[in-house]
């Protein structure tokens, strides 16, 4: 390790002011810090001593995206495989599933290890050109503008490609991924400073743009051909039953996007968030407590033409983007409401909007995505709202 | 009939929010933003000459300027719809003209602030667009005092949402070229995608 510093070290004078590659300084910084603790350490007084800092904060959540993670190469490979048994194929037509017959793992939906490999191939493609696209405008705004290259983007690169379905384009994404990280986030001035979740304006943006490859029954199974429709679709359409049991749900053995469907590992993820205090429990109980309050509500209001408002709370728990969207959306520190208080109205009003938005808008059968956005939008006015009751209080008690 | 009022409510401030949906009024939507109090003012502004000026048109369009509307005084034939454009305009003028002399009067502190903003809600677009879409739409005249509070709600909604953002973003480091009005401009326009969690609603 000694090694490898000292060789990192002595390339600094190239990068540092007066260099030759001065211009390319984030990226140095960004080697070094990613790999060592920072070389400069501040020596007089007021200096914050907390172990968590910006870099260990994305850390985590990343380490509380890897059940995700692990369930989205799974499911997308059981999905895969089991929706090609139903066909009858034993055959793929597209070059992931070419590779695993060339390796001699078959399509068997029951063996777990070939349905990790076809869904790796699926997700990993997907991820690594996220990466390298959203990492090109990462750095290519951080030489520019010369800020440092920041960890939270390992955070939305991870989220964007959970949140897309195992068919999507590649040029689609690399579109998706710079529309998010150019527009949604560098030009209010990188992490921090922007007002919607990157990574969840770079999916809106692709679902108004190319909604054929994003929507559907068409795009959650990667067979061709195929038409399977999301649970949440199922129930919206009177002419569909549903064909999966809870526990499914809940385990995520369900068509869907590629990371979302598995509630349990989004409640893994939960417990690591909260454990070590990174995602804002408030926010997640009150996202809940709206979804239940909303769902609770239809379900007594019933309708006789519109099946999704029979859908009871357990199943809007576990199905679409709900668990997902709690977990790791809601909370995102950036562009959710900062003010304690304002955390339960902004969790709340994401519950409601989204079985609101599930039960009677026919157009969108999922409204995770758009409700966290929609509430993004309001989360300054609801902190400001927090935050000038409290001056007055103390204005008040000050007073007095 | 109080279902079909709100869902007509519901429909004016989110489905086809006035600034949001529609892109009606956006030199005033985007010039006044800078500061919540504004807004606010703004907001209350619109939707009070909103709320007076769609019914008020309503009951001009239906009893004076819509094809056989003159009954009442003996001219059946006369169909004066012509005049609708410029009437409204009137009516809208008129109206903001009493609404500024109220509030230079009791609330000068907000007349102050709306400035050359408040005269200038007599050529907003989402103003006249709102008595444009009560004609289109045939709206009768409960229906118009609920769509004329709920487009100017929506369109309060829409502006002080995009204060508080615009004030957040203070702390910001925005491009040096995309400063004031350019990242305004992204900011309503990523607005806009947030809003369209709604359409689709059939009410």
């Amino acid at each position: 390790m000694q090694f490898l510093k000292n060789l990192i070290h002595k390339q600094e004078k190239h990068f540092i002011k007066g260099g030759k590659l001065e211009k390319f300084f984030p990226l140095y910084e960004m080697t070094d810090t990613f790999l060592f603790t920072s070389g400069k350490v501040t020596s007089s007084a007021s200096h914050v001593r907390d172990v968590l800092d910006l870099k260990r904060m994305m850390m985590t959540v990343v380490i509380a995206l890897i059940p995700a993670v692990l369930m989205a190469l799974f499911n997308t490979g059981y999905q895969a495989n089991l929706g090609m048994k139903q066909m009858g194929l034993s055959e793929s037509s597209h070059w992931q599933g070419q590779v695993v017959e060339w390796l001699g793992l078959g399509h068997d939906p029951s063996s777990i290890l070939a349905n990790m490999v076809l869904g790796a191939l699926y997700f990993l493609p997907v991820y690594i050109v996220t990466i390298a696209a959203g990492g090109f405008w990462e750095v290519l705004f951080a030489i520019v503008r010369k800020h440092e290259i920041n960890e939270g983007f390992l955070v939305t690169s991870l989220l964007f490609p959970l949140i897309l379905p195992p068919n999507i384009p590649y040029w689609q994404v690399v579109l998706g991924i710079s529309f998010g990280v150019v527009i949604g986030k560098e030009v209010f001035g990188g992490v921090g400073m922007n007002i919607l979740n990157p990574a969840l304006t770079a999916r809106a943006f692709l679902f108004f743009a190319y909604p054929a490859e994003i929507s559907g029954d068409k795009v959650w199974v990667a067979v061709d051909g195929l038409s399977q429709a999301t649970p949440l679709a199922q129930f919206a359409d009177t002419q569909m039953t549903m064909s999966f049991s809870w526990w499914d749900s809940f385990i995520g053995l369900i068509p869907g996007s590629m990371g979302e469907t598995s509630t349990l590992a989004c409640i893994i993820g939960a417990v690591i968030l909260i454990a070590t205090k990174v995602g804002s429990w408030k926010i997640m109980l009150s996202v809940v407590i709206g979804m239940l309050g909303m769902s609770l509500g239809l379900n007594a209001i019933g309708s006789t033409a519109n099946p999704m408002f029979a859908v009871g709370p357990e199943w809007h728990l576990v199905l679409g983007g709900f668990a997902f969207g709690t977990v790791f959306m809601a909370t995102d520190p950036v562009s959710a409401a900062m003010t304690e208080q304002g955390k339960y109205i902004y969790g709340l009003l994401i519950g409601i909007l989204v079985v609101l938005v599930r039960v009677v808008n026919p157009a969108f059968p999922e409204g995770m995505m758009l409700a966290i956005l929609f509430m993004n939008v309001f989360a300054p006015i609801i902190d400001r709202y927090f935050i000038n009751l409290n001056i007055k209080r103390r204005l008040a008690r000050h007073v007095a | 009939m109080f279902e079909h009022y709100l869902s007509l409510f519901v429909k004016s401030v989110f489905i086809e929010n006035m600034a949001l949906a529609f892109f009606l009024g956006m030199c005033t939507f985007l010039a006044v933003s800078k500061r919540v109090e504004t807004a606010v003012g703004l907001g209350i502004a619109v939707t009070a000459v909103q709320a007076i000026t769609v019914p008020v048109n309503n009951l001009i369009y239906n009893n004076v300027l819509r094809e056989g509307a003159l009954d009442w005084i003996g001219l059946s034939e006369a169909d004066l719809t012509f005049l609708g454009l410029i009437t409204y305009i009137g009516v809208i003028a008129a109206m903001v003209q009493i609404l500024e002399m109220t509030l230079d009067k009791y609330v000068p502190k907000l007349y102050n602030s709306l400035g050359i903003f408040l005269p200038l809600i007599t050529v907003n677009c989402a103003i006249l667009g709102g008595s444009l879409f009560m004609v289109e739409r045939d709206y009768a005249f409960g229906e118009s005092v609920v769509y004329g509070i709920g487009s100017g709600a929506g369109f309060a909604l829409a502006v002080i949402a995009l204060a508080g953002i615009r004030e957040k973003m203070k702390y910001s480091n925005v491009p040096k070229g995309l400063r004031g009005l350019g990242i305004t401009f992204i900011t309503v326009g990523l607005m806009a995608i947030a809003f369209m969690l709604f359409s689709g609603i059939q009410l």
